[in-house]
């Protein structure tokens, strides 16, 4: 599987991204905001997670319009994978490859530990490595994690089953306790947890290894 | 020409930082603070002539996300 992860300025999990998907399988190649394309054949664009342009503006809104963002929207229309991680899903919000935003959160602190969550769906390539219902243990930081979305399209969702994972317990203002959401299609997935900072025992945890796993093996079949 | 870009969380959108400066100003006894909600301001430096359907585009691309935001311009 070929895999493109996006380095923004103000990217900081750009390199952890690389190292997981590489740990699964992947053939991983960087790619520069400024850069216009994606390289040939690639399967997965990867969205790391950090502070993209100081965060200025709104998390994530500089970056959804810098041009490699728009060969991102281009490669998730022809039906491409796409993995957006905190300010990558913040990002995909803003690009509205994903529907709603991530406001600041509810009690405005930053909040860094790792938490309980619960896998919604199995039904995906990032979330066929789990259980529906199985619990996990993942990392967030972030400061804008709040998830919102209009109340009829969160319906839509729920009866799709396009909730991937929910917090355990309330964390951060999340409408719904949402962590992260998929696409129409289930091939773009937005998250504010980090799997890939759990795929190593170092990490203190490898919770986050079935993702790239499963994602890895099923986009090689496929 | 200028013009300046007001841009507040949507009606209903819960705001959390305006919350907690409606807390800090009855902390400091101002009394009576019902509400508060805490927005932008854009100043743009325009082109003379930039049309206002021009500043909308730039709004609705970039300067507020809509899904959450509202704005208004007013042209100086």
């Amino acid at each position: 599987m070929r895999a493109a992860v996006v380095v923004f300025p103000g990217s900081n999990c750009d390199r952890d991204m690389a190292v997981a998907l590489r740990a699964a399988g992947a053939n991983v190649t960087m790619v520069w905001h400024k850069d216009a394309s994606l390289p040939d054949a690639v399967d997965l664009v990867a969205i790391p997670g950090g502070f993209s342009f100081g965060d200025y503006l709104r998390c994530g809104a500089i970056a959804a319009q810098s041009p490699i963002c728009r060969a991102v929207v281009a490669h998730a229309e022809r039906g491409g994978y796409v993995l957006g991680v905190c300010n990558g899903f913040q990002v995909l919000t803003e690009t509205g490859l994903l529907p709603g935003a991530l406001m600041r959160n509810a009690e405005l602190k930053f909040i860094c530990k790792t938490v309980d969550l619960t896998v919604e769906t199995a039904d995906s390539a990032f979330t066929a490595g789990y259980q529906a219902g199985q619990a996990l243990r993942l990392p967030v930081a972030h400061h804008d994690g709040n998830y919102t979305v209009d109340p009829a399209i969160l319906a839509q969702m729920q009866g799709d089953d396009r909730i991937a994972f929910r917090y355990a317990s309330p964390l951060n203002g999340s409408v719904a306790d949402i962590a992260g959401v998929l696409s129409e299609n289930r091939r773009v997935l937005g998250m504010m947890p980090h799997p890939e900072r759990a795929v190593d025992q170092g990490h203190g945890g490898t919770d986050g290894q079935a993702l790239f796993r499963e994602l890895v093996g099923q986009v090689v079949q496929a | 020409m200028k013009a300046r870009v007001y841009v507040m969380l949507k009606t209903g959108v819960l705001d959390p930082q305006g919350e907690a400066v409606r807390h800090a100003l009855g902390n400091l006894g101002f009394d009576g603070v019902q509400g508060v909600r805490q927005g932008k301001v854009i100043e743009l430096d325009l082109a003379d002539g930039t049309s206002e359907e021009v500043i909308v585009q730039m709004c609705d691309k970039l300067l507020a996300n809509t899904v959450i935001e509202s704005y208004r311009i007013e042209v100086l």
